[in-house]
């Protein structure tokens, strides 16, 4: 942009063109309207902020217009507003991982991080308001909880997922079978996250009788949210394998299942697993099919087979919903902050995780 | 190594459709053979069904006897797997498979298959079959690089050397020098010289005077019109089919006057 500035002599073919600083003093100008306007209705910064964008926007369009013409000018508004929505867009994003951070990195200790609510009660609570000592109790159970049902709920899900994708993909001739999996697949994905819970919840009640709640039965319910997800993943992921692979590993003589196994699924793999791991970030912070099937606990239980669990969500819901003491609700409320901390640690780890799992895996084109 | 193979009476379909009409030709061993034809008369559709490829796309079907040394390829107790084995396949464009070295890709069909094979054996098998496609020299500093890092001539030639690892009787070659330039063309050509001293060798090409170069005999195929089925219209030795055809319309196709 500065370019322009260092040259002596102004090039015939910028003639007509606005120089690089024009944009910058209409922002300026923006900002300090904006200011003033703002300031006649009661000064707040985020009335601020919008009329000033509002102002630069039309401003930096009618300056356009008028120095370059309305194609330019056309050119320069549609920028603007490309640039605004990606704003808009990313300020939700900044603001939840803002509000976390503040909330919850002050709860955040080793301490909370392995133990857990067993034997913290009001009292305590109480107590260590008054007393201003640290808050007691953590989300260790939580966590525990948390990783254990999203693992079981994996193990269920992926297998049949990828082995239905496999069947839409590489065995399905577009029948009636094809044609209703592919619609039940989608009618699942839409499918409210209570219902599922109260399916495993009934399922199992069936089956071992009522009022069975364990971590189990919650990862069930679980992956009866991923499953389709994992299944349109990897269908979409397997289509993209060119058939040229397919038909070259066939021309040497190897059956189809090897084919698949060895040529067609490492081919996608990357896709695959980065599928999938986006499916357990969809799914680790579900809240209500927990509630329902694993039921809620304050002390550990590592076993998913038998006795009640807590995931973080339903951790940080009775925080808040039933704070620990009802008199002082400051530690609970930490608590719900710290824990809401870990979660998106959580699922932002497992983000990377998939990046990496696609970079380790994608097929090598270096030359 | 190498096998002769006979068609009888040969129809081709795609589900309804009549791809091509009975055809009757013999390959014979340790020869190259070359089919040439314009686009759409069923040249690689024909080629396809010579490894029970042709199947592999959905509601494809095949009426008639296809014999490899008397043995019908299309008899119901036969495994197209076992088809496959005997008769490798060069394709139009060259597919290295992208997630596996050089070495790997020549490994293919026996890893694939989950033979076991001893390193040693190994080394040799892929020198050998590397050698065979006259790549070996440009290579065999690098094989553990990933096979999609060659350029296309040695990325096809790594396809062939994939081909001749299994030690099959037969080798297809679809238009394997379509997508590659004169010297890389030159160099797959030298190939399929060499390659006739054991194995039997049908290729199918656009260009003729590939075919006139590296074939032994050669088989025009043509098509009456759009949606009619593809027909072998003469086979015979390539000096005949280029100098003196029997019939008109291969003298119009390969001196450049049809239509």
């Amino acid at each position: 942009m500065s370019s322009s500035t260092l040259q002596k002599r102004r090039s015939q073919l910028t003639k007509g063109r606005l120089p690089g600083y024009a944009v910058w003093v209409v922002l300026g100008a923006a900002v300090v309207l904006a200011a003033a306007v703002s300031a006649l209705v009661g000064f707040n910064v985020f009335a601020w902020a919008v009329l000033a964008a509002v102002f630069f926007v039309l401003g930096a369009t009618l300056v356009t217009a008028a120095a370059e013409g309305s194609r330019k000018a056309a050119d320069s508004l549609m920028t603007y507003l490309v640039y605004g929505s990606f704003v808009i867009a990313l300020l939700p994003l900044l603001s939840v991982i803002w509000t976390v951070l503040e909330r919850g990195l002050p709860g955040l200790s080793y301490d909370f991080l392995f133990t857990s609510m067993n034997g913290v009660t009001g009292a305590v609570d109480n107590a260590s308001v008054e007393n201003g000592t640290p808050v007691l109790g953590g989300a260790y159970h939580a966590i525990v909880g948390t990783l254990q049902i999203t693992f079981w709920a994996t193990l269920v899900s992926v297998p049949i997922g990828l082995l239905a994708a496999v069947y839409l993909v590489e065995y399905g001739k577009g029948g009636a079978l094809d044609r209703a999996i592919t619609f039940f697949v989608d009618v699942m994905t839409g499918i409210p996250s209570i219902v599922a819970g109260l399916f495993a919840a009934a399922l199992f009640a069936l089956v071992f009788g009522p009022g069975t709640r364990t971590g189990f039965v919650a990862s069930v319910a679980l992956s009866v949210l991923m499953i389709p997800v994992v299944v349109r993943s990897t269908e979409e992921m397997l289509r993209i394998v060119p058939n040229e692979l397919r038909e070259a590993s066939y021309a040497l003589g190897v059956r189809k299942w090897r084919t698949i196994l060895k040529v067609v699924v490492p081919t996608a793999i990357s896709g695959i697993a980065s599928g999938v791991t986006l499916a357990i970030a969809r799914v680790v912070g579900e809240t209500a099919p927990i509630l329902v099937t694993a039921g809620f606990a304050s002390s550990i239980n590592l076993n998913v087979f038998q006795g009640w669990m807590s995931t973080l969500p339903t951790f940080i819901y009775y925080q808040i919903l039933t704070p620990t003491s009802p008199t002082n609700i400051d530690p609970s409320t930490q608590r719900a902050w710290a824990a809401a901390l870990i979660l998106i640690i959580m699922v932002m780890l497992l983000n990377v995780v998939a990046r990496l799992i696609a970079r380790a895996f994608a097929p090598r084109t270096s030359r | 190594m190498s096998k002769r193979i006979d068609v009888k009476d040969l129809n081709v379909y795609y589900s309804k459709f009549l791809a091509v009409e009975n055809v009757n030709i013999s390959i014979e061993a340790r020869s190259v053979t070359a089919f040439i034809g314009p686009s759409g008369c069923g040249k690689s559709t024909f080629l396809r069904t010579l490894n029970r490829m042709h199947e592999v796309i959905p509601g494809a079907r095949v009426e008639g006897e296809v014999l490899l040394d008397g043995d019908d390829l299309y008899d119901s107790a036969v495994d197209p797997v076992t088809v496959r084995g005997q008769i490798g396949m060069v394709f139009q464009r060259p597919n290295p498979f992208p997630t596996m070295s050089i070495r790997d890709n020549v490994l293919a069909g026996v890893k694939l298959n989950n033979k076991r094979i001893s390193r040693s054996d190994a080394d040799d098998l892929v020198e050998k079959s590397l050698s065979g496609a006259n790549l070996w020299n440009e290579v065999k500093d690098r094989l553990g690089r990933p096979g999609s890092g060659l350029s296309g001539g040695q990325q096809q030639r790594l396809c062939i050397a994939r081909a001749i690892a299994v030690s099959p009787q037969v080798i297809l070659m679809d238009e394997p020098c379509s997508a590659l330039d004169p010297i890389s063309t030159l160099a797959i050509e030298d190939l399929i010289n060499e390659l006739k001293a054991d194995y039997t060798v049908v290729i199918v090409t656009h260009n003729m005077q590939q075919a006139a170069r590296v074939s032994d005999r050669t088989a025009f195929f043509n098509i009456a019109g759009t949606g009619m089925p593809g027909n072998l219209i003469e086979y015979a030795d390539t000096t005949t089919i280029f100098n003196n055809p029997v019939q008109k319309s291969t003298e119009d196709y390969v001196s450049g006057r049809f239509g």
